[in-house]
């Protein structure tokens, strides 16, 4: 054993790129993280945190995945689907809950794990689990806020009415930056405004349309209204989240709905657009209902066909401790889940957002919780697509069928 | 037996190899295809698995995306098999003819087919981008291209055109090769100008060339998928009938209806080679029949 072990060490001594590092201890199981290559690098600083913690236990080791929400599904369901051994732990965007946890692809928590998964914000929580067990620990959230420029708007606008009123006052610079291309963040946008106007997309059961008329037409209304008005940017049905900063940063607009990257981006690309961004929530679509955000994040998951499912559970709960959290916000800015770090001095430094956000996650929503999330996210996207030629009664009867059709596996999207 | 039976003996015994690793890597991928559009079988409900005959071809053949995709596929086919046809001959002549530097003229034109497609797809969205590339500064525009269908579609065919001339011209020029010298002279000495010299002896002498890269091109061009996957995404309506086979099959999971995209889409390329065949003739086939 111990002449296998002195080759095993000469070899990585010869060969110091072959993926033997000083961190692994010789025989400790190596867990993998499959997870988006976070740029801060506090994913892989979870990781050591863990890894150290762990005394030989085990290691983690990052495998990253593309930072694109879509190809990172794509590129994980297919080692999924096949079975792969090496997926010990997840890092799953909150829409792959139902999914994953329908197809056998991860474990529930059990009783005694999910008992360590403590003090989270309960929309978090909901964004884990999926009939009625815990699937993931919640590790990193995220939602919109509303970001202006305070040096030519004095009072951030209520609700849609005023921005869109303040915007067109403001003319050339009054743009409000949106995301309207046909991807995930159009689905956004849309389940946002119709929660906000009172509206769900599914009944109860997750299983059935529900779309009432009255709040679709009128979410259907403002989107229509803000796409065919001179607020809207003249890339909107093209425009992703980092479209939409780069134009804030580069001075042209005075509105942005978008999640909290923007806000240490702008520190360093753009210091003189900085010094005048603040924040307010998601405007409301009606003047008496409070607005509704799609909930986002990172949540941490255990592969059904890894080999140390045990000591994967142990992990995923390490990753997602308050301490990586205050890392993960730290380093990357990246919003916990943990409701009592909002109040932690070194989190509200980073994010000095933190009490109109915990407001917003308080009141945040769930995209559809359903296994067949990405059909029905295709659906949106292909019938409110693009946004200005949107006719509210029309688009909401093609929309109902769209996603009814998504929900019983029929045709193509 | 006779010495033509031998023969043919000994042809197929000589093409048996390659007939065997054919059907090992196409015969079975596309049997396995068949045999899975037949089920209603999607990777995330395993359980779910049954067979349903031919309910997914009557589910993508009753879709409204499945047609639109189908006439986005013919457009960019069309618009740009017709445009490199016509570069094509440029440039084949243009190799042909030229007196000095013909090796570096040719290496030059075929490097654009040298670059991966996805590669050469996103240097043209990079280029086409309206803040960061070059194209709208050059010609002094504001617009974003691919935010409009008709737009997109022009930036889609101009990166297939760029991309794909080359081999087409690789292959008329092989063309080019079949004209023997002596008749276009003979041509000219009975008095014909250039345009006729071409169209009436250069053109009918190389037609065999001519139907294998408008057949070759015409097959890949249906087939088209990394340009629009990488230019739009299938957005603005481009998707052609590849992104939505890939839609259903990597991204939705469902092998059932995925599968049945396939081959429909292979069903299409079939028919497209025997349209082309009935249309001009199979090439090269009436020439050994002859020679024989």
């Amino acid at each position: 054993m111990s002449r296998i072990a002195s080759i095993a060490l000469s070899i990585c001594g010869a060969l110091p790129l072959a993926g033997c590092g000083p961190e692994r201890p010789a025989g400790a199981p190596v867990l993998r993280w499959y997870v988006f290559n976070e740029p801060s690098g506090a994913f892989a600083a979870a990781a050591s945190a863990c890894s150290a913690a762990a005394k030989g236990a085990y290691t983690v080791s990052l495998v990253p995945l593309p930072a694109d929400a879509d190809q990172q599904r794509e590129q994980l369901v297919r080692r999924l689907a096949a079975g792969d051994r090496d997926v010990d732990l997840v890092g799953m965007d909150v829409i792959w809950t139902a999914e994953f946890a329908a197809a056998g692809w991860i474990l529930p928590f059990g009783d005694a794990e999910a008992a360590r998964v403590e003090g989270r914000l309960a929309p978090t929580l909901e964004s884990a689990s999926w009939d009625g067990r815990l699937w993931a620990a919640p590790f990193t959230t995220n939602a919109q806020l509303l970001w202006y420029r305070a040096d030519r708007v004095p009072e951030p606008p209520a609700t849609w009415d005023d921005m869109l009123r303040q915007a067109m006052a403001l003319g050339r610079d009054g743009t409000v930056e949106a995301q309207g291309a046909r991807y995930e963040g159009l689905t956004v946008l849309f389940v946002s405004l119709l929660r906000s106007s009172g509206g769900r997309l599914l009944d109860d059961s997750n299983r059935e349309v529900s779309l009432a008329p009255a709040p679709t037409e009128r979410a259907l209304e403002v989107l229509a209204r803000f796409a065919t008005s001179g607020a809207a940017p003249a890339n909107f049905s093209n425009a992703r989240e980092d479209d939409s900063r780069l134009a804030f940063e580069a001075g042209h607009a005075s509105f942005m709905l978008n999640y909290t990257f923007v806000w240490p981006s702008a520190q360093r690309n753009a210091p003189e657009v900085a010094r005048h961004m603040a924040w307010a929530r998601w405007p409301r679509v009606s003047a008496d209902l409070p607005s509704r955000v799609t909930l986002g994040g990172i949540n941490v998951g255990v592969g059904a066909h890894g080999r140390h499912p045990a000591l994967a559970f142990d992990a995923a709960v390490c990753l997602a401790s308050a301490d990586n959290q205050r890392m993960a916000a730290r380093m990357g800015a990246l919003p916990p889940t943990i409701e009592s770090l909002y109040d932690d001095p070194a989190v509200r430094a980073q994010l000095p957002f933190a009490d109109a956000l915990r407001d917003t996650l308080r009141d945040a929503v769930q995209r559809p919780q359903t296994p067949l999330y990405s059909d029905v996210s295709l659906a949106i996207d292909g019938a409110l697509h693009p946004p200005r030629a949107i006719d509210p009664p029309v688009t909401a009867a093609r929309l109902r069928a769209a996603v009814g059709r998504a929900l019983r596996s029929e045709g193509l999207l | 037996m006779s010495a033509a039976a031998r023969d043919t003996r000994l042809a197929w015994l000589l093409c048996a190899p390659a007939v065997a690793a054919m059907l090992l890597v196409t015969a079975y991928p596309i049997a396995y295809a068949v045999w899975l559009s037949l089920f209603r079988y999607d990777l995330r409900f395993p359980e779910q698995r049954a067979f349903v005959g031919l309910a997914n071809y009557a589910s993508v053949l009753g879709s409204e995306v499945w047609w639109q995709a189908v006439v986005n596929t013919l457009i960019v086919t069309v618009a740009s098999v017709s445009l490199e046809l016509v570069l094509g001959f440029a440039f084949a002549l243009l190799m042909h003819r030229a007196l000095f530097g013909r090796r570096v003229l040719r290496t030059a034109l075929l490097v654009p087919y040298g670059i991966v497609t996805v590669v050469a797809a996103l240097a043209w969205r990079l280029a086409f981008d309206p803040t960061t590339g070059f194209v709208n500064r050059l010609l002094e525009l504001d617009g974003d291209w691919l935010a409009e269908r008709g737009t997109a579609f022009a930036v889609i065919v101009f990166a297939e055109v760029w991309k794909t001339t080359p081999f087409m011209a690789l292959l008329l020029l092989a063309g080019f090769t079949l004209v023997p010298p002596e008749l276009s002279s003979a041509a000219r000495v009975d008095g014909a100008t250039r345009v006729q010299t071409f169209f009436r002896v250069t053109l009918p002498l190389m037609r065999p060339a001519v139907v294998v890269a408008l057949l070759f091109r015409t097959l890949d061009a249906f087939r088209v998928f990394d340009t629009v996957f990488v230019l739009t995404g299938g957005a603005q309506d481009t998707a052609s009938v590849s992104i939505v086979a890939y839609r259903a099959l990597i991204t939705r999971l469902n092998l059932g209806l995925g599968s049945a995209v396939a081959v429909i889409v292979f069903a299409c390329v079939v028919g497209i080679a025997a349209l082309v065949g009935a249309l001009f003739g199979v090439p090269y086939a009436a020439a050994g029949a002859r020679r024989r």
